[in-house]
């Protein structure tokens, strides 16, 4: 089966560190694939260098195939490749329809949409309301109501929906539960099922190894800038994978990357 | 809002509600917390009520003499300059900056206005479309140090300011042209001082220019996409990058309006004082953030309506009058606008609390 999301070779470096060292990763369609690895292994380079947020200095990514060159995160949005960030990238002042639809707003049709760029609110708050219906978000009296008054589950959730609406080929999800409680993880886990179900595949880069072995149909270990191997968490442990990570042992042959 | 009827509901509903945690609960705020709600929602209600309290109060104390057309529009007189520069300043300080150079970009352009027309021999209309190029380019030059070179906004308007001044001095040689040579050669630069009676109510056109400028800006913000980038930009520029706004672009942009809007104004302080004199406007910049600050916008960005600096620059348009035709001294009138300022700071603080 062709990766729908396939990274060959990629280098990136800053100075004399190499933060990705010829580096390989693959996105197979409909899955989970969790990217675990310790700090400074270069995770966070790996997603930047796929989602266009860091130009690689070498090496190809391809999508459903198709080499791509994205220079910025929005030549990989409008490809259909949405990110989660740990920061959430929302406006706390405003409210959930304009977050969710910050940078594509949606104009009203004719005279007032054409030459007064009035924006279509009604339109706006019907999608959004119906993407987090969707996703069983809602008990919302009201959509309008500020980023800033959610918790911050809610914000996760509404952050999720918003990938989920314009995502239509890949969701990055970074750290999605690590500013969470238990609870409000565990809801954002479900989410995450909820998004699969859809047959959207995710990226899901996290620390948390309960969640991760919870989600994940394969896992990605990345360790000094490159892809160590690649694990089904059905078939090895928690402790397994963190001993990967650290370098305490060495993968398995048929599971380790080229 | 069903907030009490939900109260009220079965105990059963709210256990399991307990479970479904990432939903958007209701709960129950007491008064405090719906005012402060309320308030949230509409920033510009405080001074709004303010001005409606202070209008009141006056024309109670000052009868007829106060409570008149002529009284109320000659407020609005007093106040277009100061509106027409503060709805600029609102602009700017919506993106989470200040623009310290207002009041001598809009004295640069009358002067550009005036100099082009008198030196020059320029038809009117061009020199005014100098004036207002002029203003636009300092604005965007402004908004260029900001969004480019990462130069904090105080800081740039604050030595654009002195510059701005400075050239004004210089290329006008101090000199003033007469309200008199004004009216015979060019009455266009005039233009924003003609005047109308409706109904003992007197209005100009500058007073007509800033109701219209206002009304025009809160649509543009509130309406339009390029509005909500301006919130965004203010709120959070991090975040709006990653939301796909060109924060660099809005930025400057808003610079450059803000720009134009002074000239315009500068156009309109030619019609309100008759001259043309590079000394006049001294206090703009201080005056119209003051407007700002009373009318509820947040100096921190992303928060307040520029409907709420219309109310704060009257609402100094008012107690001005109010108590100058109550014959105290000038003085009574900064304190109070003083204790305004720190007031509605105050409230812009509490407004900001709202967790859960």
């Amino acid at each position: 089966m062709e990766p729908i999301l396939k990274g060959r070779n990629l280098v990136k470096r800053y100075g004399r560190v190499t933060a990705l060292d010829h580096c390989d990763f693959d996105l197979m369609p409909g899955e989970i694939l969790a990217v675990i690895g310790d700090n400074g292994a270069g995770k966070s380079s790996l997603i930047k260098a796929v989602s266009g947020a860091v130009i690689p200095d070498e090496g190809e990514v391809f999508l459903n195939g198709e080499k791509v060159s994205f220079s910025s995160p929005m030549d990989a949005r409008d490809a259909g490749i949405e990110t989660v960030y740990q920061t959430l990238a929302m406006s706390p002042a405003l409210s959930i329809t304009d977050n969710m639809f910050m940078g594509r707003e949606i104009r009203k049709s004719g005279f007032m949409g054409k030459w007064l760029r009035q924006l279509d609110r009604a339109a706006m708050e019907k999608f959004a309301r119906d993407k987090l219906n969707d996703l069983g978000l809602m008990t919302i009296q009201n959509i309008n109501q500020a980023v800033e008054t959610l918790s911050g589950g809610q914000r996760q959730g509404v952050a999720v929906a918003r990938a989920a609406a314009f995502g239509s080929k890949v969701i990055i999800l970074d750290e999605p539960t690590a500013a969470l409680g238990v609870k409000e993880s565990r809801k954002v886990l479900e989410l995450i099922q909820d998004v699969k179900s859809r047959g959207i595949p995710i990226i899901l880069i996290s620390h948390n190894m309960p969640h991760v072995f919870e989600v994940a149909d394969r896992i990605h270990v990345h360790r000094l800038g490159r892809r160590l191997c690649v694990i089904d968490p059905k078939k090895h442990t928690m402790s397994d994978a963190v001993a990967l990570m650290t370098g305490a042992k060495e993968p398995d042959a048929q599971d380790a990357a080229a | 809002m069903s907030e009490t009827t939900q109260s009220s509901d079965s105990y059963e509903s709210a256990a399991n509600r307990a479970e479904r945690v990432a939903e958007f609960e209701q709960h129950n705020r007491g008064f405090v917390g719906r005012l402060q709600h309320i308030l949230h929602l509409n920033p510009s209600f405080v001074p709004l009520i303010v001005l409606l309290g202070s209008i009141l109060m006056f024309g109670l104390l000052l009868g007829s003499k106060f409570f008149s057309p002529f009284a109320l529009t000659l407020i609005l007189q007093q106040v277009q300059i100061v509106g027409i520069v503060a709805a600029a300043q609102s602009l700017v300080i919506l993106t989470a900056g200040i623009d310290l150079s207002v009041g001598a970009i809009m004295v640069f352009s009358s002067v550009v206005m005036g100099q082009f027309t008198f030196r020059y021999g320029l038809p009117p209309t061009i020199a005014i479309a100098c004036g207002l190029a002029v203003g636009t380019a300092i604005g965007a030059l402004n908004g260029w140090l900001v969004a480019r070179v990462k130069l904090p906004p105080f800081i740039v308007t604050l030595g654009m300011w002195q510059i701005v001044l400075a050239t004004n001095f210089l290329y006008s040689a101090n000199e003033t042209i007469r309200s008199q040579d004004i009216e015979a050669q060019a009455p266009l630069l005039q233009l924003f001082g003609a005047k109308f009676d409706v109904g003992g109510a007197v209005l100009t056109v500058g007073v007509v220019f800033m109701l219209i400028l206002v009304f025009v800006l809160a649509y543009v913000l509130k309406h339009t996409a390029w509005g909500r980038h301006v919130y965004a930009v203010g709120d959070d520029p991090e975040a709006a990058e990653l939301s796909g706004v060109n924060v660099k672009r809005t930025l400057i942009q808003v610079y450059a309006l803000a720009g134009l809007i002074c000239a315009f104004a500068g156009w309109a302080l030619i019609g309100r004082i008759g001259s043309v004199s590079p000394t006049s406007g001294q206090l703009a910049n201080i005056e119209s953030i003051t407007a700002v600050v009373i009318g509820g916008i947040s100096l921190f960005g992303g928060r307040g309506s520029i409907l709420g600096t219309l109310f704060g620059a009257l609402i100094v348009g008012v107690f001005t009058l109010g108590l100058r035709l109550m014959g105290a001294d000038a003085q009574w009138t900064y304190l109070l606008i003083g204790l305004l300022i720190i007031a509605a700071v105050a409230v812009d603080q509490w407004i900001r609390k709202v967790s859960g």
